[in-house]
């Protein structure tokens, strides 16, 4: 009998603590696919932040440590720098690369750090109970804008991708989707090429975002948050190849 | 015997780091300590190694926790502002027990304070000085060659023990010249790290973390964390006693402190009092037998800081009552002179 599908060995065989219809299950496999498919398991580590994804070295089945809010940038400076044979990549949510962990991620964007970032943009705090993050957007109900976001005193939703992608440092900058198959798929071949480019020793911090649900946090089915993310979000924040 | 250089105590402690092996340094500006990160630029590039001016301060204490988790000698240094801003990452390093090193070049606080030595972060050196329930070990040094010779010392200790090792000095340790000799050092017989990413590879995977969830769990790991630090208090404590052996008065000091201290015992001593002095080398772990011991000898105690009396509380806990344990202390920068200490001597012998 012929396989068509398996699980790839990159992903460890055990249920995930994420709620019914979140989005980094779907990441995290990816990640994995495209590790296993690019043959670099064992020469790879990984970076978990804090935010729901802090568990990710339950499942992904690669090197990996769990750091400080916000820092990952700067420790994966410290891992690559000293090890330029080794595929590092930091896995963050948008309260930890776009609010706490800004400075980080820019100055690794300016310094040309080699090494991947996958900046999971799911418009809300998550792990802390569905806060406003910097990326949510204007008039979306969280815990801390009860009546909706509103420019005047909250601000608008920050595009930090393209922020970065003006940096020379920055080689890569794709926003992807986790919202159809075909979104799915691209997003699968973003990350793809930003690990490629680390392995081709490519000079430059490559980053992909990714526009992920949260269904518990913006209140809605799994298949409405996933509408929610064509006929919102991407409004906000449009999906496409930002640089490189 | 190796050859007789001169240096100032910043570019000194580099040099030794390098000599060390420290493969990775990271650090921000911040005076008095910037001859290190300038040093390093230099001579790290020369050797190949990894230097980075990061963005921030806490950028570069987790530079420093990136290039630990890989089995790397890492190391960062700064003064008292920096160290506060650092704090954070020092209590990520101990809770996932990751050897590093940091000097703190000590400058004059609270806030921006300024730029005078000063010997003001004893507290937040010796406490942890981040969230929970942590130790560093702390290295007291009280010359440019003393100064050199911690850095191979706390390089292995926290390799040994995986534990962030602090090197507390100030800015006229840091700045001031003075001879030394910088000569290898037989290393202790490490511990393989086999715990460091290095890529999974004809193992399982590795994970370094300080998160712990589950009942019971974190309480077990700082069971565990808790046992290593009484095994470095049971035997890493460094200190010198100076004249110490008929003293009824007996002073306590470190760093830079304790060399102007011990001016004032030789002076004291051809006086004809009887005066000794304990110097604390390590800071943490503290030599509390040391000085109860003397506490039980002598009739009174008087330390002597830098500082508004931060010591002075680890002083007080080692006699434990059985003697008068008297403090003077400059504060902000304020340098004591011999003269001021011997004149608190002088008033305790009357």
């Amino acid at each position: 009998m012929k396989t068509m599908f398996k699980r790839t060995r990159v992903l460890k065989d055990c249920p995930t603590h994420y709620c019914p219809g979140c989005g980094h299950g779907i990441a995290h496999r990816l990640i994995a696919e495209v590790i296993e498919e690019l043959d670099i398991q064992d020469r790879t580590i990984g970076i978990a932040p804090v935010g729901c994804a802090v568990l990710a070295y339950n499942y992904l089945d690669v090197d990996m440590i769990e750091v400080a809010h916000g820092r990952a940038p700067a420790v994966a400076t410290g891992m690559k720098r000293c090890n330029p044979d080794k595929i590092v990549f930091s896995y963050q949510g948008d309260g930890d690369l776009a609010a706490i962990g800004t400075a980080e991620i820019i100055h690794a964007a300016h310094r040309a750090e080699q090494f991947t970032v996958v900046f999971i943009n799911n418009a809300v705090f998550g792990m802390t109970g569905g806060q406003m993050a910097p990326t949510t957007l204007l008039g979306q109900v969280t815990t801390t804008t009860p009546g909706g976001r509103q420019a005047d005193g909250q601000g608008y939703p920050l595009q930090i991708s393209e922020l970065l992608a003006i940096l020379p440092g920055a080689i890569y900058v794709e926003r992807c989707a986790l919202s159809s198959v075909p979104r799915i798929r691209q997003t699968k071949a973003a990350l793809k090429h930003a690990f490629e480019l680390q392995m081709n020793e490519v000079p430059g911090l490559s980053l992909v975002e990714i526009l992920s649900p949260c269904p518990t946090y913006w209140r809605m089915s799994p298949a409405d948050a996933m509408k929610w993310i064509d006929e919102h979000m991407s409004k906000a924040f449009p999906i496409g190849r930002l640089k490189g | 015997m190796g050859e007789r250089i001169l240096m100032c105590g910043n570019e000194a402690l580099a040099e030794a780091a390098i000599q060390a092996g420290c493969d990775a340094y990271f650090g921000y500006p911040i005076t008095p300590q910037n001859e290190v990160s300038a040093y390093m630029a230099r001579r790290m590039a020369e050797e190949g190694r990894v230097f980075i001016q990061s963005e921030s301060e806490l950028a570069a204490i987790n530079m420093v926790f990136g290039a630990a988790a890989t089995g790397k000698r890492a190391m960062t240094s700064s003064s008292s502002p920096g160290i506060s801003l650092m704090q954070e990452g020092i209590s990520y390093l101990a809770g996932a027990e990751l050897p590093s090193i940091i000097v703190n070049v000590m400058r004059g606080g609270p806030g921006l304070g300024n730029i005078s030595p000063a010997q003001g972060d004893y507290f937040q050196a010796t406490r942890g000085g981040g969230h929970g329930d942590y130790k560093t070990i702390v290295l007291g040094p009280s010359s440019v060659q003393e100064l050199a010779d911690c850095m191979p010392l706390a390089f292995d200790l926290a390799d040994q023990y995986r534990i962030p090792a602090m090197i507390l000095t100030d800015g006229i340790l840091g700045q001031m010249m003075e001879p030394l000799v910088l000569e290898p050092k037989p290393r202790r017989e490490l511990p393989p790290k086999d715990w460091a990413l290095t890529g999974a590879k004809d193992r399982k995977q590795n994970i370094v973390r300080s998160l712990w969830l589950g009942d019971g769990v974190l309480e077990e790991h700082n069971k565990k964390l808790q046992a290593k630090y009484k095994e470095i208090c049971t035997r890493e404590v460094l200190c010198e006693q100076y004249r110490m052996e008929d003293a009824e008065i007996v002073t306590v000091a470190y760093g830079i402190a304790a060399r102007i201290v011990r001016a004032a015992v030789d002076r004291a001593r051809e006086d004809g009092v009887r005066v000794g002095l304990i110097r604390p080398i390590t800071l943490w772990p503290f030599p509390i037998e040391q000085v109860a011991a003397a506490a039980g000898k002598c009739r009174a105690i008087l330390t002597v800081e830098m500082s508004a009396g931060q010591m002075l509380e680890d002083v007080k806990l080692a006699v434990n009552g059985k003697v008068p344990v008297l403090f003077y202390g400059r504060m902000g920068g304020g340098v004591p002179t011999a003269d001021e200490i011997l004149a608190r001597i002088k008033e305790l012998m009357v």
